[in-house]
């Protein structure tokens, strides 16, 4: 009796009674990790077709050192000024008692509705004499700074007054109570947004393309499109992943140990607001100024050119051609994405384990691969093992698909954790089938989380641009495409119609990003 | 015969043995508490008998159905089981209403049914709610009517109380007492509190490292533990030093009756020998010295009224009763005394007293009934 010996195989016994249905995320994961492995693999092994010394003599020219140090300082400066930008602009928001906080919020996140590019075409196009290092740092900032602002500022509502209290009881001034307590409880989500800058740096294209600025990205460009070298290009690639993962690694080895923690149930006591006072005018004037150069010039310059152009070119039929192909390409995309990030949520929240952690880190993994690298992949593979898959639309979807995964995995995984399996498991105990109740009872508790995700992915499609390039169709042209076409023929008055498409499209979701993000923070869900 | 039945039920979990043999029998329509520490496996115990897990030796019946054995599988919607998780597991996207009928056939969803089982768990008025509209206990209670609907042949809740507030607990559990009692659905109520267990269960099984220690009514379980720490895990706790013989323990405290059949089955040893005793609190005659009858100086002889002087050190004030700890001033008594006395008969720290005994008390024995005093339940 004591003895411990099962009559049955343990595996057997213990998985038989529940293993068919995950066999179908198990499916589903395997499929969204290889997806996610397939340009990286082929990338590789493109490189090296020539062998490592190829590789080796293309990465020690003089020129990749230049190219380097061009993307280094660029990304450093990038990354403090918004930094800076972000939790200055959080803070005064979020935990100042100034007017028109809720109109404040959207107009400082709005930026990240235009595309990097389409902000890179507003400056250029009002002012040809913009470009190199400082034109650039300027144009990235003002588009990427929303990044940092997000999180710091759902990190500054979530903050729990006590904290604070505590500090200055214990004998800190205001400065010390921000730079020792603040700022360390915002920490984590300030350097998660940065990280974002980072990677958003890394992969940009098209506004360095504008302001004529060679960084990596910019480079492998044009030795693949102009070259048509793709071991170069590839080469050039695997130091662009490496400086990404860098950038990766940093964020983690920063944000350390210390996460934002608050002991005790119930919702955090929200801080009270400094009182302005003679501080009024600046602020005011500095929000308003950064509105003004991140916002109102892009979109003034739209309007202008919209308003110009007009009259001398208007093709609307290709218009709403190019319009249909993204709508259709983005759409088939986000479905793709969504679809798979149901198995790798499911997987990863519900049968967490070694391998399934695995699968959902490699799901997040396109989030640090420029779409250029992703893009440059598929074209290795299929150039050599695929040719029919060459230059279709079918590839093109795939590398949005896999670009854009872990947006999908962010928007499902959160639903996937509000829907506990115990729910589950409770309709099967009353008396549904395992599908039946998963219908039932997961899937409308994940609906919402499959729509956000399929909107989030649909939209980053619709507007990107740098894969599209590389990867349309000949003779299928999408917004971003065509805009692109009109404006390297300095055609700015034709393109500003494509702009303004593609910065609706995702205008409104950057709206209805802020409000919700707002909302939660004030009202924390229920227990 | 019983309704529900465990048979040598292992299961592990990460590699650590959860559940090492357990057997449990459930009478048909009583109610049986599986008492444990969280962690004790209580839960997984649940989720084997509700089909969410396999076991991986045992087996499991329901009214002489085989569930879970070597060769049979039955899947939870086929086990005719009600399980009624922590914090009841509502549907958050369903009404109550819809919540109640989930369970129930499609034509069956919008009729009379659905509205007799609100009004016996009386929530009648609120099926039109969303689940974070409720209360704690009105989500128990449509969690419990959710799990009715079917009329199952077994009804599992898990720590059904855990999360109410203390001031809402008594009452919800009073109600849902009452009506599984009006249903007679056979119930296993998986709980780690032990007031819970012994006020609610006809049957408490204490479950202690991944096996059933005892299964027995409370009264019984209070009484007469199989060990000490049992006896500690069900409330606070004397440990006398005693000798017993002919049915009596002599102990500082005086000479008790001993309970005629000790739980551990000894009682056929004959002849004197030495041995534990459990004393709970409630069993000390706490009385304060100088207006006692003990006086200053106890007078000899054989009717002394037996007892030990000693000081009160500690006294824990509930309002309806109290605790106090008593240190006793005479060589050969236990180091430290818990009793609990009446609210009104609090007495102060320093307070000199008389403290007597009460029997009948019951022996414990084996290896690990070693006199430490008193302990407070180590829950």
């Amino acid at each position: 009796m004591s003895t411990y010996a099962p009559t049955a195989p343990r595996w057997t016994r213990a998985w038989s009674g529940r293993a068919r249905w995950p066999l179908v995320n198990v499916l589903g994961g395997a499929i969204a990790a290889a997806l996610v492995l397939l340009p990286l693999t082929f990338l590789i092994v493109e490189a090296q077709q020539s062998g490592w010394s190829e590789v080796q003599r293309l990465l020690l020219r003089h020129s990749v050192a230049v190219l380097l140090w061009n993307t280094v300082r660029l990304a450093l400066a990038c990354t403090v000024l918004c930094a800076l930008l972000g939790v200055a602009a959080a803070w005064c928001v979020e935990r100042t008692a100034l007017a028109g906080r809720r109109l404040w919020a959207v107009l400082l996140v709005l930026p990240l509705g235009v595309p990097d590019f389409v902000t890179g075409f507003g400056w250029v196009s009002i002012d040809p004499a913009l470009h190199g290092y400082l034109a650039a740092v300027m144009i990235m900032t003002l588009s990427l700074y929303p990044l940092v602002y997000l999180p710091a500022a759902a990190a500054l509502t979530r903050i729990d007054a006590g904290l604070e209290e505590a500090a200055r009881s214990l004998g800190m001034g205001p400065w010390q109570t921000f730079l020792k307590v603040t700022l360390r409880q915002i920490r984590p989500a300030v350097l998660g947004g940065c990280l974002l800058v980072t990677l958003a740096l890394l992969a940009e294209y098209g506004a360095f393309e504008i302001v004529q600025y060679r960084t990596f990205t910019v480079e492998i460009f044009t030795e693949f499109k102009l070259g048509f070298d793709t071991v170069a290009a590839c080469s050039l690639s695997l130091v662009l992943v490496l400086l990404s993962l860098a950038a990766l690694g940093g964020e983690l080895a920063l944000s350390g140990r210390g996460r934002a923690w608050r002991s005790g149930p119930g919702s955090p006591r929200p801080a009270p607001r400094v009182a302005l006072g003679r501080w009024l005018l600046p602020v005011v004037g500095g929000l308003a100024s950064l509105c003004g150069l991140a916002l109102g010039v892009p979109a003034g310059s739209l309007v202008y050119w919209l308003a110009r152009g007009s009259s001398s070119t208007l093709p609307s039929a290709s218009i709403l051609g190019a319009l249909a192909h993204t709508a259709e390409f983005s759409a088939a995309a986000a479905a793709i994405a969504t679809t798979l990030a149901v198995p790798v949520s499911a997987l990863a929240v519900r049968h967490r384990g070694r391998a399934t952690v695995l699968i959902e880190r490699l799901a997040y993994l396109p989030m640090a691969l420029p779409g250029l690298v992703i893009a440059l992949g598929l074209v290795a593979f299929s150039v050599r093992y695929a040719f029919a898959l060459y230059q279709s639309s079918l590839e093109l979807i795939v590398a949005y698909s896999i670009l854009f995964l872990p947006l999908a995995v962010v928007g499902v995984r959160s639903a996937m954790a509000q829907a506990p399996a115990r729910l589950e498991e409770v309709g099967r105990s009353l008396g549904c089938r395992p599908a039946a109740a998963w219908m039932r009872v997961t899937l409308p508790l994940i609906a919402r989380g499959i729509g956000a995700a399929f909107a989030l992915v649909f939209i980053s499609a619709a507007t990107e641009l740098t894969a599209t390039l590389l990867l349309h169709p000949t003779g299928v042209n999408t917004l971003a495409t065509q805009f692109w076409a009109y404006t390297s023929e300095l055609s700015y008055g034709a393109a500003a119609p494509y702009a303004a498409l593609m910065v609706a499209i995702s205008a409104i979701p950057a709206y209805l990003l802020t409000r919700r993000m707002t909302s939660l923070a004030r009202v924390e869900p229920r227990r | 015969m019983s309704a529900l039945a465990v048979r040598d039920l292992w299961k592990d979990y990460g590699g650590a043995a959860v559940l090492q043999g357990v057997d449990l029998d459930v009478a048909p329509g009583s109610l049986t508490a599986v008492l444990g520490h969280s962690g004790c496996g209580k839960t997984t115990l649940l989720r084997v008998i509700a089909g969410f897990e396999r076991g991986e030796r045992g087996v499991v019946s329901l009214a002489g159905r085989t569930l879970d054995d070597a060769r049979t599988y039955v899947p939870p919607e086929r086990r005719s089981i009600g399980y009624v998780p922590q914090e009841g597991a509502l549907f958050p996207h369903l009404s109550v209403r819809e919540n109640v009928a989930f369970g129930l056939p499609r034509r069956e969803r919008r009729g009379a049914t659905v509205a007799g089982l609100l009004e016996m768990v009386g929530i009648a008025p609120l099926a039109r709610r969303m689940p974070h509209e409720l209360s704690g206990g009105e989500q128990q209670r449509v969690a419990l009517a959710r799990a009715l609907a079917r009329r199952p042949q077994a009804l599992l809740l898990d720590e059904p109380f855990s999360s109410l507030d203390a001031s809402l607990r008594g009452r919800v559990r009073d109600e849902v007492h009452a009506l599984l009692r009006e249903q007679g659905v056979t119930t296993v109520l998986v709980t780690h509190d032990q007031e819970e267990a012994l006020s609610l269960a006809d049957v408490v099984a204490v479950l202690r490292d991944g096996r059933i220690v005892q299964q027995a009514a409370p009264a019984q379980l209070y009484e007469r533990p199989v060990d000490e720490r049992l006896a500690r895990f069900l409330g606070e706790t004397n440990l006398i030093q005693a000798r017993l013989e002919d049915g009596r323990a002599q102990t500082a405290l005086g000479t008790l009756e001993l309970r005629v059949k000790a739980a551990s089955g000894e009682e056929a040893l004959t002849g004197a020998h030495s041995g534990i005793v459990l004393v709970r609190p409630e069993q000390l005659d706490v009385r304060p010295r100088a207006q006692g009858i003990a006086g200053a100086s106890p007078p000899e002889g054989e009717d002394a009224p037996a007892g030990v002087s000693g000081r009160v050190e500690h006294c824990r004030y509930y309002g309806h009763d109290a605790l106090l700890h008593i240190r006793p001033e005479q060589p050969g008594a236990p180091e430290m005394l818990l009793a609990r006395v009446h609210g009104a008969h609090a007495l102060a720290p320093g307070t000199p007293v008389t403290v007597a005994a009460h029997g009948p008390v019951t022996a414990l024995q084996g290896p690990a009934a070693q006199p430490h005093g008193p302990a407070a339940p180590s829950a």
